[in-house]
């Protein structure tokens, strides 16, 4: 039981960088834009909250400098894409090679930097008693807040006005703007929480998952969660279910190895992006489902006449 | 374009080729201008940090004979061939290419450039101006299983590799060996994150193994993500490649690291004597290729003092991780009685040896 415990914690841990950009990057599509330069914003993330939990020693500070350091990397994208209106998918594969190119270069000197990082809660009499008070409160305080941001992301897009308006602006810009929403406004705002947001899971990986920092360290998650997205469609709680599913199966394949299974690891190594896509695949196979929740004008450039 | 014009350009272009080849030949006074090309950026450890170390001992070591240049973060294929040219046509004249996918973008250039002189790391393929150099590196692996085995209390280790090439496998055939020879009860396992480099995804196959009753770890990868593991989960570490103790203060027990600085001075100084002849050399703790890094605090005396004594015996040669009887975790012999393996079945070493749990990937 207490393994079972371990696996819990530690899938969620796994899943959480994934959680932070995939549920920023859904704000973002909801409002018609795609920003493909996640992993660029993550790692830019991650190297700014690493270099300000050195310099000042407190990795909170460090998360909050992730975060606005994701967003920043993000208007740059907003301005070239929302008000320069050039095209979303180069301008997001370029913000992508500019932000593992820039990170490593701002990062250069503190690749052999160690710093305290932000540790799994511990409450004395909770953290570590029965499973269920680890499985309550045994996490790293980051994991609570991504679970934070789904609610609030999931109560914003479906329970508020702004939200409704948001989702208006992805499917039809044109009308929204026609009945006087400020469309552009909102995109902008869209896409500088999708930085934010890119930028906090990058921030969990330096100051808490694995608190050091090294060029390329997201390792490709900015991708997976651009691929979730779409395989989720656009589903708040998919995309959780699809995050922790992607980091359970990865655990499941060290285990199974580590266990001496023999099934040959290089097959093992696929099977967290295999089982994710079935699995979102088949929960998400409806086409008017798909249809409905795609956003209608994603990836189209609106300019207000 | 007419005739003529045509004839001209092409005595412009034969003369312009004269000129460049004219400098190259004549500009053998001065300093030794040796270059290096890394893999990826030099950084506080790692495979590039331990050659990036080496080039900087050997320009102290030669003061005023050598000047170095190296370029780093040079991606193995077309981009490599580019920079070795750009560096053996801007006047270097001995050039350490230091990763294995460099080898046939080495040769290629090698032949275009006779007077320079390359080395290349861990291939397998020499020319008449291209010499190889490697390191057993398993003779480490084995003594970091030595101070595993005796650390352990769960008699698991937990070892995150990344991709089963012979290089890897006999990494982990050795330390199981060393591990068993002081502690036969003890086993490996095994974890693959088929990726070199990817701190989560190490950090979460050192954790697995942790789960799994593992209490020391060591890793074939390159970065200090499973040490810092170990660190946090209160195991032990054996580091590979460099020191991370910085990285584990607590759970470093040993490191197995690189040393390059005495090959690359005695290298140097063979060209500047001018009898430099391309080699294929192997070397191991003899010949101060590889040093074990310093003891952690846990590691009592009399294990510290087991480790020793084979470090010596295998720098006067008179231990070989791989002698016989030794059979592979099938329960097939590989080596009967005394037996050594040879230079050639270990550079393709495709089983694991009895110890290690589980299947090799490649079907070995």
């Amino acid at each position: 039981m207490d393994t079972c415990a371990q696996l819990v914690i530690l899938t969620l841990a796994a899943g959480t960088p994934l959680v932070f950009a995939a549920l920023g990057e859904l704000v973002v599509e909801k409002a018609g834009v795609l920003n493909l330069g996640v992993e660029g914003m993550m790692l830019t993330g991650a190297v700014a909250s690493f270099i300000v939990t050195a310099d000042t020693h407190s990795p909170w500070l460090g998360v909050g400098a992730g975060a606005l350091a994701g967003a920043a990397l993000s208007l740059v994208f907003a301005v070239i894409a929302l008000t320069l209106l050039a095209n979303q998918v180069a301008t997001g594969l370029a913000l992508s090679l500019f932000g593992v190119g820039l990170s490593a270069f701002v990062g250069r000197g503190y690749i052999s930097v160690v710093i305290e990082g932000i540790k799994p809660l511990s409450i004395p009499g909770l953290s570590d008693a029965a499973i269920v008070g680890r499985l309550l409160f045994g996490h790293n305080p980051m994991v609570y807040l991504s679970l934070a941001l789904f609610v609030a992301v999931q109560w914003f897009l479906h329970r508020t006005r702004t939200g409704l308006v948001l989702r208006a602006v992805g499917e039809s810009p044109a009308s929204a703007h026609a009945i006087g929403h400020r469309v552009i406004a909102l995109r902008y705002a869209a896409v500088l929480f999708g930085g934010a947001c890119a930028g906090l899971g990058g921030a969990y990986m330096a100051v808490a998952y694995t608190p050091s920092w090294a060029e390329g360290m997201t390792a490709g998650r900015g991708w997976i969660a651009l691929a979730l997205l779409v395989f989720a469609t656009w589903k708040p709680w998919r995309v959780l279910a699809g995050a922790y599913l992607f980091g359970g199966v990865t655990l499941a394949q060290f285990q199974a190895q580590a266990a001496g299974v023999a099934i040959p690891s290089q097959l093992l190594a696929m099977l967290p992006y295999v089982a994710t896509i079935v699995v979102l695949a088949i929960i998400s196979r409806d086409a008017t489902t798909i249809r409905l929740n795609a956003p209608a004008s994603l990836g189209r450039p609106f300019h207000p006449e | 374009m007419s005739r003529t014009t045509r004839r001209m350009t092409l005595a412009t272009i034969a003369a312009c080729a004269l000129a460049l080849a004219l400098p190259a030949a004549a500009q053998d006074k001065g300093p030794l201008k040796t270059c290096f090309v890394y893999v990826s950026p030099i950084s506080d450890a790692g495979w590039t940090h331990q050659h990036d170390i080496a080039r900087i001992q050997m320009e102290k070591n030669l003061a005023g004979k050598v000047t170095t240049k190296y370029v780093e973060n040079v991606p193995e294929g077309a981009d490599a061939e580019r920079v070795i040219r750009d560096l053996a046509q801007s006047g270097c004249k001995l050039i350490f290419t230091t990763s294995f996918g460099y080898m046939n973008p080495t040769l290629k250039v090698a032949k275009q450039f006779p007077n320079v002189d390359f080395e290349h790391a861990t291939g397998y393929r020499t020319a008449k101006n291209v010499g190889i150099y490697n390191a057993r590196f398993y003779e480490g692996r084995y003594l970091a299983g030595i101070v595993a085995g005796k650390m352990t209390k769960t008699n698991i280790a937990g070892y995150v590799a990344a991709f089963p090439i012979p290089e890897v496998v006999m990494g982990i055939d050795a330390f199981t060996r060393g591990m068993r020879s002081v502690n036969p009860k003890a086993v490996v396992k095994v974890v693959w994150t088929s990726s070199w480099f990817d701190p989560g995804r190490e950090s979460e196959a050192a954790n697995t193994l942790v789960a799994q009753g593992a209490d020391v770890l060591t890793h074939h990868t390159d970065s200090t993500a499973v040490v810092q593991a170990a660190e946090a989960k209160h195991v032990y570490a054996v580091a590979y490649h460099s020191d991370m103790s910085k990285y584990g203060p607590d759970a470093q027990i040993t490191a197995v690291t690189h040393v390059w600085d005495k090959y690359y001075t005695h290298v140097a100084q063979t060209v500047l004597d001018g009898t430099w002849k391309p080699d294929h050399v192997w070397g191991g703790i003899k010949d101060g290729m590889i040093k074990m890094g310093p003891f952690g605090k846990a590691v009592p005396q009399d294990v510290r003092d087991l480790e020793e004594k084979a470090e010596a015996e295998i720098a006067a040669g008179k231990l070989n991780p791989f002698t016989g009887p030794m059979k592979d975790n099938q329960g097939k012999l590989r080596l009967t009685a005394g037996q050594t393996i040879t230079d050639d079945a270990l550079s393709k070493m495709n089983y694991y040896v009895e110890g290690v749990e589980g299947t090799l990937p490649s079907g070995g």
